[in-house]
């Protein structure tokens, strides 16, 4: 009851303040949504074209689950089923205290290790989507991997026994019928994955340069929703339409966060309907 | 320990034999020095209070067992005359040749007509033609073809548990197995469903080497040729059904029969 209260205060507060940009300063939506122009201190004309830190957001994240579910779903595959003595007693609480290490941990790894490499090996700045991409992908590998991994522990036993029975062998078996079996639950994780590394601010400030424009290569640095928010939402006053254009982005986070979620409910309910 | 195995087969008639079969799950000796033949097409039934390694030695035949890292199978098992415990041998062939089916129907997640044709493809059967006739004949001979004929192409987790039994059946017989290794197939079914599966398995020991594991003493009378009494790892008795179940030569298989234990 409280935890509705909350949410819908929250939603409320956000969405006032949000909203506001459109109604009360006036710009128009699609202007905000697909402007590319980022100039909120201008002072003859402002630009509040938000699209640049929307298409990071969107690309950072869609990078770096790509890059992460092959690792993760791989990872969940040998500990469930390759190496369950090694998985259970050394891997799963490896990955479950991964999960626990806070993000500017991984971004302050990503600022020493990743960006140097991606500077040295690919030239550039080294502060860039592919920085993002890869501390991103780091950092929601063990979400996906433990969600992935309990979705394959918990099939029925029998399913395996069937498979071996009629001759498969150990890989036809994962691939052909414990994967297809497990995968509302494994597409759970991607998206869960999905929704901390959109979420995700402290870690993907810290390297991708948050230059404000669009990219046009992955090497190039920019900004996401997050970033922006974190960087600029301190310089600016309340009320002002520079800070109802932050609120703005803040609320667009919010409605993904709503769509994550309820992804989530209609995998869930999927997997369901096939257990009965 | 008292025990009577008065079955001795001529060798054109037994499907399976083990000789001196030890089975060890870590430090337990599971099945000790078991030598049984089966019969060829007919009905062998295993039964035995829970524990006694009826169903270890039933999964021992088709080498399930290798899957449980920890147990160890020592002795022959001996199939169309080769030993079948042995690392060599290719357990794809051997487990299409003897198939198995559960106390717990475990369909795949799949449509029926998949789950049929599922092991078939590792055969290399690709065909269209030739797979539809071996669904149709396979669901034909477990009755449920008629039941299902509309909607082969729907989830086989729709259907109830009887059928999802039988349709694990049909999976197992489409491979054209020889011999059927079945591990209480009906405890998890009303006896409906349990009577149906009861005269399918009468009807499929005509082409089929059939061996039941169960724990209803009735349907072991009702539909084997031939039982086996298991207790603690060791044959107790085995002979034909008949003779176990109304003049058994040991005292424990007539306790055991007679619900004095187990």
């Amino acid at each position: 009851m409280l935890s509705i209260i909350i949410i819908t205060v929250i939603t409320y507060f956000i969405a006032s303040k949000g909203l506001s940009t459109f109604f009360k300063n006036g710009i128009n939506l699609f202007d905000f949504l697909f402007g590319t122009q980022w100039k909120p201190e201008h002072d003859t004309t402002p630009l509040f074209g938000a699209f640049p830190f929307i298409f990071g957001s969107f690309s950072v994240t869609i990078l770096a689950v790509l890059l992460s579910t092959p690792l993760s779903v791989g990872a969940a595959i040998f500990m469930a089923e390759i190496s369950p003595k090694w998985g259970a007693k050394f891997l799963q609480p490896v990955i479950e205290l991964l999960i626990g290490i806070p993000s500017v941990v991984y971004g302050f790894i990503g600022l020493s290790i990743i960006v140097p490499f991606i500077r040295n090996t690919f030239g550039g700045m080294g502060f860039s989507l592919a920085s993002g991409m890869i501390v991103l992908a780091i950092m929601i590998l063990p979400t996906i991997t433990s969600v992935s991994y309990d979705a394959l522990k918990s099939l029925p036993s029998g399913l395996k026994d069937a498979s071996y029975a009629l001759g498969a062998t150990r890989w036809q078996t994962i691939y052909r019928v414990l994967i297809p079996t497990a995968l509302p639950n494994i597409l759970t994780g991607i998206v869960l994955g999905m929704a901390r590394a959109f979420g995700e601010a402290l870690a993907v400030q810290m390297v991708i340069g948050n230059v404000q424009r669009l990219p046009s290569s992955i090497l190039d640095s920019v900004s996401t929703l997050t970033s922006i928010l974190t960087l600029e939402m301190s310089n600016t006053i309340a009320g002002t339409t520079y800070n109802n254009a932050l609120w703005s982005m803040a609320l667009i986070l919010l409605l993904m966060s709503f769509v994550f979620i309820m992804i989530i409910r209609i995998l869930g309910k999927g997997s369901k309907l096939n257990e009965r | 320990m008292v025990t009577c195995n008065n079955i001795s087969l001529d060798q054109k008639d037994i499907a399976i034999e083990t000789r001196d079969l030890n089975i060890y799950y870590g430090s337990k000796h599971a099945i000790k020095n078991l030598s049984m033949q089966i019969k060829k097409l007919d009905i062998t039934a295993f039964i035995g209070p829970s524990g006694c390694g009826k169903s270890t030695y039933l999964r021992a035949l088709n080498r399930m067992n290798d899957l449980i890292p920890i147990t160890k199978t020592t002795g022959k098992i001996l199939f169309d005359g080769i030993n079948i415990n042995d690392k060599n041998v290719d357990l794809a062939t051997i487990r299409q040749k003897i198939g198995m089916v559960w106390q717990k129907p475990n369909p795949f997640n799949k449509s029926i007509y998949e789950n049929i044709v599922f092991a078939l493809k590792y055969y290399g059967i690709r065909q269209k033609q030739i797979l539809d006739e071996i669904v149709e004949d396979s669901l034909r001979k477990v009755a449920l073809w008629d039941e299902v004929k509309d909607r082969l192409h729907k989830s086989a987790l729709a259907l109830s548990g009887g059928q999802q039994q039988r349709l694990c059946i049909a999976r197992a017989i489409a491979t054209k197995p020889e011999i059927l290794l079945l591990d209480e197939p009906t405890s998890a079914l009303d006896p409906i469903s349990s009577g149906k599966i009861e005269e399918l398995l009468f009807e499929l020991k005509q082409d089929y080497t059939i061996i039941i594991v169960t724990h209803n003493m009735q349907q072991a009378g009702r539909i084997s040729s031939y039982t086996a009494f298991f207790l603690l790892g060791d044959l107790i008795e085995y002979d034909e059904t008949n003779v176990i179940f109304t003049n058994p030569v040991v005292d424990k298989t007539n306790d055991y029969i007679m619900g004095r234990f187990g």
